[in-house]
């Protein structure tokens, strides 16, 4: 256990290592999310849509803006192209489970992004934008929910590179996951203003637990007990699967030479 | 002779994106995906609002679809000149600074994004999908508009590519700057210029010309004035803004190669 702690502390430590790309990428996140809003605005202006007034929408924009790089929406490459290069046998001769291992590094990386990607546009937002705080109370909820939400995304991504293994590159596959989870995650929009008809659809995915949960429960959005079973739901599932499939990858793994 | 030198690099490195058939072919779906997903979102904005920034489905729906295909075009031309900082980092740009070709010209050609086709045909698809549903006067005009907007568009995005990127000889971390210059500008054009505030209308409009490739192009061929007050004619200059675009962007190019020092790696 000692160990991924010590992982986990690593990955914090190695994200903190890039100051000057980190200034750079917060304004990036600034413009993006002053273009969405604007975007957001235009029609919201026009009175509420489901539910969602104009600090409601705000607060929305400015809270995507900043989870986007904490649970991080895209696919990551890192581990595909271990498995590519074949560096993957020495990750997996070592005395750790690989998926629980990538895990702590993962929840090192997400710690640092709280403070540098997600603090920055949400303070800009609650700024110079109408915010909708929560009650206290709610904050160690939606604390429990983002940590959900990291918990769901590092299982899609293992997931994603998992299939390495089998298809040695896998970069189409992580080209159509990006389109997929921008869609509906709920970051352009939210969930809630897709016509009726699609919303048990979209609410059903796991990537409705790896964003717009978070931000509903933050926006108290109803009970968020919903939200968080759903997220623990799609967690387990996720974490369980890559299990399952590391195991078979395992077996697959061919040395060649030394 | 050149050019038979940039045909031999670009067909190797198509041929080099086509071996892995399966990655490929998900990768233009993704593309296609992408593009079709921005389509998604505007129509899931209008089941709720009957107008966005003074305009209709149909009329947001064909400003998206030029901007779409324009950007489509450019990325697959000058998307390679986003590895522009590894190349610096790496010492590979020296590589390109020593053979007798132009270093942009080498660099666009080093990796032509195939599979941003899927994007193109996403573009047009929607094009022809908004152009049958404005009510538009049909003339020769008309149908120059069509084909010359989303050209002109092109070469317009390309041109900020290049500008945007060349930013990364100065500084090497300018990567996400230039993101959100390129990329941002896309977001930009893809909806009409009205529901923006005034600074970012100023940036995104006119500092980077983005609302020539879609907003005033899109207002000539629905034959409407600009709610923001700009004369008729700016519908028809495309053309020559993305020229004069093409011009800057290579100026800025060639001032930055010169300025460049290589990072010693």
């Amino acid at each position: 256990m000692r160990a991924y702690v010590v992982l986990a502390l690593a990955g914090f430590r190695r994200y903190s290592t890039y100051r000057r790309a980190m200034v750079a990428g917060m304004a990036t996140n600034v413009a993006f999310g002053l273009l969405r809003l604007a975007v957001l605005m235009a029609a919201v202006g026009q009175g509420d849509i489901a539910g969602y007034d104009v600090a409601a929408a705000a607060t929305y924009v400015w809270l995507g803006q900043g989870l986007m790089a904490v649970v991080v929406l895209w696919g990551d490459g890192q581990l595909a192209e271990r498995v590519r290069s074949g560096d993957v046998v020495v990750d997996l001769y070592r005395p750790w489970h690989l998926q629980m291992a990538l895990f702590a590094e993962d929840v090192g990386r997400a710690g640092f992004a709280v403070l540098v990607r997600f603090g920055p546009p949400v303070v800009f937002g609650a700024l110079f934008f109408p915010f909708r705080w929560p009650s206290v109370g709610v904050l160690p909820v939606f604390a429990v929910s983002v940590g959900l939400a990291l918990a769901v995304s590092f299982g899609m991504r293992f997931l994603l590179n998992a299939t390495t293994f089998w298809l040695l590159d896998n970069r189409g596959v992580q080209a159509l996951y990006t389109a997929l989870t921008w869609l509906l995650c709920g970051l352009a929009v939210p969930l809630a203003f897709f016509p009726d008809w699609a919303l048990p659809i979209v609410w059903s995915t796991p990537f409705a637990a790896m964003l717009q949960a978070p931000v509903d429960v933050f926006l108290e959005r109803g009970s968020p007990w919903p939200f968080l079973s759903r997220q623990a739901f799609w967690a387990a599932v996720v974490l369980a699967l890559g299990h399952l499939v590391l195991n078979r990858a395992v077996r697959k793994v061919v040395v060649q030479g030394g | 002779m050149a050019e038979g030198v940039y045909l031999k690099l670009v067909g190797a490195r198509l041929r080099g994106q086509m071996s892995y058939r399966t990655s490929f072919a998900l990768q233009c779906v993704a593309q296609a995906i992408n593009q079709l997903a921005e389509l998604a979102i505007i129509l899931v904005l209008f089941n709720r609002v009957s107008a966005l920034g003074g305009f209709s489905v149909a009329e947001v729906v064909l400003m998206y679809a030029i901007a779409g295909t324009a950007f489509g075009i450019a990325d697959m031309v000058a998307g390679q000149l986003d590895e522009l900082p590894t190349y610096i980092r790496t010492g590979t740009f020296d590589v390109l600074l020593l053979r007798p070709l132009g270093t942009l010209a080498q660099m666009m050609a080093s990796d032509l994004h195939l599979r941003k086709v899927g994007r193109i045909v996403a573009g047009v698809g929607s094009m022809v999908y908004a152009l049958s549903h404005n009510d538009i006067q049909w003339s020769g005009w008309a149908v120059w508009l069509v084909v010359a907007a989303p050209v002109s568009g092109a070469v317009i995005f390309s041109s900020i590519w290049v500008a945007a990127n060349a930013v990364c000889f100065w500084v090497v971390d300018g990567q996400e700057l230039a993101n959100t210059v390129t990329y941002g500008s896309n977001a930009f054009t893809s909806y009409p210029a009205t529901v923006y505030g005034p600074w970012l209308r100023r940036f995104f409009a006119f500092v980077v010309p983005g609302a020539f490739v879609a907003y005033y192009p899109s207002l000539a061929l629905l034959g409407r004035a600009d709610p923001l007050g700009g004369p008729g004619f700016l519908g028809w200059v495309s053309p020559v803004v993305a020229v004069v675009a093409a011009v800057v962007a290579g100026v800025v190019w060639r001032t930055a190669v010169r300025h460049y020092r290589g990072t010693g790696s």
